[in-house]
């Protein structure tokens, strides 16, 4: 399965210079940019790893291109994504965020389902790269 | 009563009987409104033969403290301080209309409650014999005011980091039929719009617990679409689950039963009134729950130019009342909607501080005081092939509900979902490489429909859908047909 968070998961993959031109529009708002990669991207999963730290006063495309390459090749079978991040007052959070490389085969979700009374279900998601490994 | 056409003798303040209010202090040109006043500006017309200025020193008085005819108690009290006062009426050229602008104190008004505030402001003063008729077109709220409420049990930016949907618009359908479904059905569609790529579905605001479909059976059949739905795409997902009902009891009832589910998010019809949207907003802030609320019915007040309350000052009272959603126009679609005045309703609703602005209704500055921002709703005959447009008019903070637009696309629910998320996915990143996207929108839409059948099958069937009418409401300032 194709897992669908982030902003443009519905559009073929990003070419290098469509990711860049993204950094770009970041860059030129002003907005911290950074990169995270993780194996476990379970919808709730808030905290992927962090590929060192968000480049707030970056101005330098081609580092943030680079450091990109170098997570990619650092972490091939991961998910990894950048993230645009405004700290303007008011909005003080992530305002672009959308994943750029994912592994070969992408193992998604199951969803299991407790039955209670009264035919209430309590359902869990799980993320099944997380029980293989 | 003074307002009227008989003359009067002229009289001391205090005689008993009949004194026209604008000389009781309820108008007051040389007035400097504080900081802490409460504004507001009325848009009246008076009966032929009364002043525009006796007229809204009236709608000044009967919204605060006066009566008919003198009464000696007014002297037990500090009455200055607590007449509102008008102190500005302008003409509306071409019209015969007036815009009065009135400062009420603020201790006319208790904290945390718009029930008070609407009924002082809106009391009693809409049915008064001497006006032809009465709108209340805007309100300043002084942060003094505004931080007797919570706001919005969320907001904008808690809503996103909740869902983990950043950078674009977020997308949604109303079930249709909207009546008639059973709960096993109406799930099903539920579920090929999410799995298909739409963050929400919706209950419309008429759905509650009828003979067809009661609401637990909903609710249970609606939160197996949901988190099939998550399953299969690894995003999170949610259903306005429509708690309306008769009274408060029932409405906890059905609301605790949804947390209990997981659903990420309920939904109150305006019509349950504004002591009830208050508690829900404290109830969904004590659960973790985002509350949607749907207008329903604020057509009857809002929508004629010389008559009721603007959509403006409702917006202003749900962001007081503490709602996470609110529908609020969507320019292009099938219900009314004047292109500026909209951006007036999404600015209200969104920015933290604003300055007054004719061309889009706003009288006054209003500064919200960091208080959270309402998600705007756009809803009502959208479709994919307007996304530039709704981009352009509405941003990327907003919810786009797309019903017939999702469930009447020909080949299935979920490739109508698939089309809109496209669309807007194509559009967002047309825009953050910096093209026109409005002008270059049918390309950019063209384009990505060579590679998504979903899309080009949704822009074949309804390219030529608009709702092309005028407004029967635009500011003053400016005359803009409907887009």
């Amino acid at each position: 399965m194709r897992i669908t968070q982030g902003t443009f998961s519905y559009l073929p993959d990003f070419t290098d210079e469509e990711i860049e031109a993204e950094v770009r529009y970041c860059f030129d708002n002003g907005w911290a940019f950074s990169i995270e990669h993780t194996d476990d991207p379970h919808p709730r999963n808030a905290y992927w790893e962090m590929w060192g730290l968000p480049m707030f006063d970056g101005k330098d495309l081609d580092d943030a291109m680079r450091q990109l390459a170098e997570c990619r090749k650092a972490f091939p079978e991961d998910y990894i994504k950048v993230n645009g991040y405004d700290r303007t007052k008011g909005r003080q959070t992530t305002t672009l965020s959308f994943i750029v490389h994912r592994p070969q085969e992408e193992p998604g979700f199951y969803l299991e389902r407790t039955e209670a009374q009264d035919r209430r279900i309590q359902y869990t998601i799980r993320s099944k790269a997380k029980l293989a490994g | 009563m003074a307002a009227n056409k008989t003359s009067f003798e002229k009289k001391s303040r205090w005689t008993a009987g009949i004194t026209p209010y604008a000389e009781m202090g309820y108008y007051n040109a040389d007035y400097e409104p504080k900081n802490t006043d409460i504004l507001c500006a009325f848009r009246l017309v008076p009966q032929a033969g009364v002043e525009p200025i006796e007229a809204s020193a009236a709608v000044a008085g009967e919204s605060s403290t006066a009566t008919w005819t003198v009464v000696w108690t007014d002297r037990l009290t500090p009455y200055e301080h607590y007449q509102a006062k008008c102190y500005r009426v302008d003409p509306v050229p071409g019209t015969d209309q007036y815009i009065a602008y009135i400062a009420y104190d603020i201790d006319l008004f208790e904290e945390s409650s718009i029930a008070n505030l609407t009924s002082s402001i809106i009391g009693n003063v809409f049915g008064f014999k001497a006006l032809k008729s009465l709108r209340l077109e805007d309100m300043r709220i002084p942060p003094h005011y505004t931080k007797t409420f919570q706001g919005p049990p969320h907001g904008i930016v808690m809503e996103r980091e909740y869902l983990n949907k950043f950078g674009r618009p977020l997308l949604g359908a109303t079930v249709k039929p909207k009546l008639g479904l059973s709960a096993r059905n109406y799930g099903r569609v539920v579920y090929e719009a999410l799995r298909g790529g739409l963050d929400f579905t919706k209950d419309d605001e008429n759905i509650n617990s009828q003979p067809f479909m009661r609401w637990r059976d909903r609710y249970l059949f609606c939160m197996e679409a949901v988190n099939r739905a998550v399953a299969a795409t690894g995003e999170i997902k949610g259903h306005y689950l429509n708690v309306t009902a008769g009274t408060m009891e029932e409405m906890y009832e059905r609301a605790d039963f949804a947390k209990e589910l997981g659903s990420v998010i309920v939904m109150v019809d305006l019509t349950i009134g504004y002591t009830a949207i208050q508690s829900m907003s404290k109830w969904a802030r004590r659960n973790g729950v985002i509350l949607h609320l749907h207008r329903a019915g604020h057509g009857t007040y809002t929508r004629q130019k010389t008559h009721g309350v603007n959509f403006r000052v409702i917006s202003k009272w749900m962001r007081l009342a503490g709602v996470d959603h609110i529908h609020a126009g969507t320019v292009v679609g099938k219900l009314e909607g004047d292109p500026n005045s909209i951006r007036g309703y999404y600015s209200t609703l969104r920015a933290n501080k604003l300055e007054a602005d004719p061309s889009q209704g706003l009288y006054f500055e209003q500064d919200w005081a960091s208080m959270p921002a309402v998600m705007p709703v756009a809803s009502g005959g959208i479709h994919a092939g307007q996304m530039h447009q709704l981009l352009h008019y509405l941003g990327e903070d907003v919810v786009l509900q797309f019903g017939g637009g999702t469930i009447g696309h020909p080949d299935g629910i979920a490739e109508g979902a698939t089309a809109n998320r496209v669309a807007t996915e194509a559009i967002i990143q047309a825009r953050n490489e910096g093209r026109d996207f409005l002008n270059e929108g049918p390309e950019i839409l063209a384009k990505a429909a060579r590679w998504s059948p979903e899309l080009r099958k949704a822009l074949e069937i309804w390219k030529d859908v608009t709702f092309d009418y005028e407004s029967t409401d635009v500011p003053d300032a400016v005359a803009t047909v409907t887009v």
